[in-house]
């Protein structure tokens, strides 16, 4: 192999960013697993030593300690060879719990919207410099249509998923590719003994997917595949309608 | 971290229970989750969900998942020694470790199965005469009590030890367990298969084959007669060679099918059609390692085809001496049944076990399905009788109806056991279906 590559997976603890490192390090990539939750993150860390040979390390990160992304950018530039980056962390507090309480619908989008935006801003210059490497999103199925049960996180993902399709432009033209993940549902802990999914996907599906995708450097991708064509009745319903439904 | 309510199964599925469950992905959301105050039916570990009976369920109580706790923490390649977390499945280490020479020195019959569940169970393989039980292979174990204290403990330290191993996961939550992983020279294993004609040739052809690493049976519990007892005997060992794993594909049972596709003609002629793929010669082929472990890994959820109402798994084992007349009551009973299942798993045990509650003994034993049909329950007690008659007991990783007073005299050690959980847990606060069930905790 000519050239080292590091993926960095900011929201490592979760189940997808866990299975996304194991499958990444399996791929040959060295991990850098960037979150809360650091102790744990280096158990994982030492899994994926362990399990596939490959470097891995915790870092620590807040999505939400905007001040502290400056740092962890400069801190990343002495990583050698390719660096990737995987945006995945979030809250999904529930909607009713959010109507109830503005402050927690300010919060969620804090995470999901704000922090992403922050972290990939301080890390895009660094990216420019580099030339390549390969920005993975992930939004969310929820982001592509306002709904009753869950319009406060679709609308922080929506933004985001325009955010991304912004830096894709921008960072498309000094050689990085940028690809928007749009998850169905996914059997993670934000998921879990939430009534009415269906056709959970599994974290290690999710990760393989998104994998495959970036090589190909696909832009815009759902997983599993058929959510394309779920979200795309969703859309279609007129607004008229759309505004009665209870989905 | 959300608790969701939800319905478990065991995977016989014909034993649920609606429970309050958590499911932690980080550590010290899963110690958080123990050490929470639970209510009156306590708290119940559950892991890949693959023991057939009740073991694992907590209906109207509460469960900690731990399947996401997955990680392997370390490993040595000179002593073989690994460290794991609980949820890690035989599966994941198969596929990891067996490209660099190492395996699990126990498996149960599927990769889906976890290693805490392993210890909890003390679950044997294919290789029970040669190597023992599972957690007799284990040197260490991190666990919380059920007070929520950290202890460490090892087959040294053995009181605590041997409760823990087959300790159903009663005596506490197992967070870190390290074993010893077995060198093996390749990823296949030689396996010959021939056919046996009936229980006699059966029990001789195993006695022959009794040095052998690895063995298991089949036995075609439908037939009758002359040719009671009738099966498969497939003797394995390692072959050295190379370690390249195919990628096999898995299929599944996508819904379950409707009561009436087992039916007495239909399983009589699936399993003579079984008997029938070997031929009369015998013959001799390389098996990948997961292939010849996990037969069945291939068609996830096969259980769905029982249909909706599932089936109970029957496994006991007879010491050596009792074991032909015993096994020949036990095979008439079944085949007079007419309630028997696919093929039935006939292996030879030995001595080799490691908690007080651990299912081996030195003699044969048979396990198979029966659909849960009304009068399944009498069938099982008087094969219960018949195991309790010839010095045997039944295994508790299988069971859902077991009764009180038989699992006492099954279980001899049963007293230690009860001893260490009044000792270490007077609250009751780890509980489970089989525990209420077989009154393994006096009332409080």
């Amino acid at each position: 192999m000519s050239e080292t590559r590091t993926w960095l997976i900011l929201g490592a603890s979760s189940s997808i960013g866990r299975a996304f490192a194991r499958a990444a390090a399996t791929r040959g990539g060295d991990i850098i697993l960037a979150g809360r939750d650091r102790d744990d993150l280096a158990r994982t860390a030492r899994d994926i030593e362990t399990t596939t040979g490959r470097a891995a390390r915790a870092l620590q990160f807040d999505a939400l300690a905007y001040q502290t992304h400056g740092a962890l950018a400069a801190d990343l530039a002495i990583v050698p060879g390719v660096l990737n980056v995987v945006v995945l962390f979030g809250t999904m507090p529930e909607q009713s719990a959010m109507d109830a309480d503005p402050s927690l619908a300010l919060s969620c989008i804090d995470a999901v919207f704000s922090g992403a935006v922050s972290v990939l801003q301080h890390l895009a210059p660094g990216l420019e410099k580099r030339g390549s490497g390969v920005v993975i999103g992930f939004g969310s199925v929820a982001g592509d249509r306002g709904r009753l049960k869950n319009y406060v996180y679709g609308a922080a993902k929506s933004g985001f998923h325009t955010y991304l399709a912004g830096l894709r432009n921008r960072l498309g033209r000094s050689g990085v590719h940028v690809m928007t993940v749009k998850p169905g549902f996914v059997d993670t802990a934000m998921t879990f003994g939430l009534p009415g999914l269906f056709l959970l996907a599994s974290p290690d599906s999710v990760a393989d997917a998104c994998l495959d995708a970036a090589v190909k450097r696909r832009d815009i991708i759902y997983v599993p595949w058929f959510w394309r064509f779920i979200m795309l009745i969703i859309r279609s319903v007129p607004e008229r309608i759309f505004k009665k439904l209870s989905i | 971290m959300n608790k969701a309510s939800l319905t478990l199964a065991g995977w016989g599925r014909a034993t649920c229970a609606t429970t309050e469950a958590v499911r932690p992905e980080r550590f010290t959301e899963a110690v958080a989750a123990f050490r929470a105050p639970a209510g009156e039916r306590g708290i119940c570990l559950h892991a890949g969900g693959r023991s057939y009976g009740d073991c694992a369920l907590n209906d109207g109580g509460e469960t900690l998942i731990t399947t996401r706790l997955d990680r392997v923490l370390a490993f040595d390649e000179t002593t073989g020694i690994i460290q794991v977390e609980p949820g890690v499945t035989f599966a994941r280490l198969l596929s990891i470790f067996l490209p660099r020479g190492f395996l699990a020195p126990v498996t149960p019959g599927t990769g889906f199965a976890t290693i805490g569940g392993a210890v909890a169970n003390d679950v044997h393989g294919k290789n029970h005469e040669a190597d023992g039980s599972f957690a007799q292979h284990v040197t260490e174990i991190d666990m919380l009590l059920p007070d929520g204290t950290q202890r460490t403990i090892t087959p040294a330290n053995t009181e605590l030890f041997r409760a823990t191993a087959a300790g159903l996961g009663l005596t506490g939550f197992m967070t870190r367990i390290a074993f010893r992983m077995k060198r093996v020279p390749g990823a296949s294993v030689t396996v010959r298969e021939q056919r046996v004609t009936d229980l006699d040739g059966f029990l001789d052809a195993m006695a022959e084959a009794s040095g052998a690493p690895y063995s298991v049976g089949w036995i075609d519990a439908t037939a009758r007669g002359a040719s009671l007892g009738r099966g498969i005997l497939e003797v394995a060992e390692p072959l050295a060679g190379d370690f390249a794993t195919p990628t096999a594909k898995a299929s599944a049972v996508p819904v379950d099918l409707p009561g009436f596709a087992l039916n007495p003609l239909s399983v009589a002629a699936f399993n003579a059609l079984y008997w029938r793929r070997v031929p009369a010669q015998g013959r001799t082929r390389p098996v990948h390692m997961a292939k010849f472990l996990y037969p069945l890994d291939a068609i996830h959820g096969w259980n769905r085809i029982y249909g909706k109402r599932g089936f109970y798994q029957f496994q006991c084992v007879v010491p050596y001496e009792t074991g032909p007349a015993a096994l020949r009551d036990l095979l008439e009973v079944i085949g007079a049944s007419r309630q028997a299942s696919f093929l039935a798993v006939l292996k030879r045990m030995g001595a080799g076990r490691a908690g007080y509650l651990s299912f081996p003994m030195a003699g044969y034993t048979l396990a198979l399905d029966f659909p849960n049909k009304p009068g399944i329950e009498e069938l099982y007690t008087r094969l219960c009788d018949i195991t309790l008659e010839a010095g045997g007991r039944v295994y508790l990783g299988k069971d859902a109806l077991l009764s009180p007073h038989m699992f006492r005299l099954m279980y001899p050690e049963f007293a230690q056991f009860q001893r260490i959980l009044d000792d270490i847990d007077p609250a009751q606060r780890l509980q489970s279906a089989m525990a209420r069930r077989l009154q393994l905790r006096a009332p409080l």
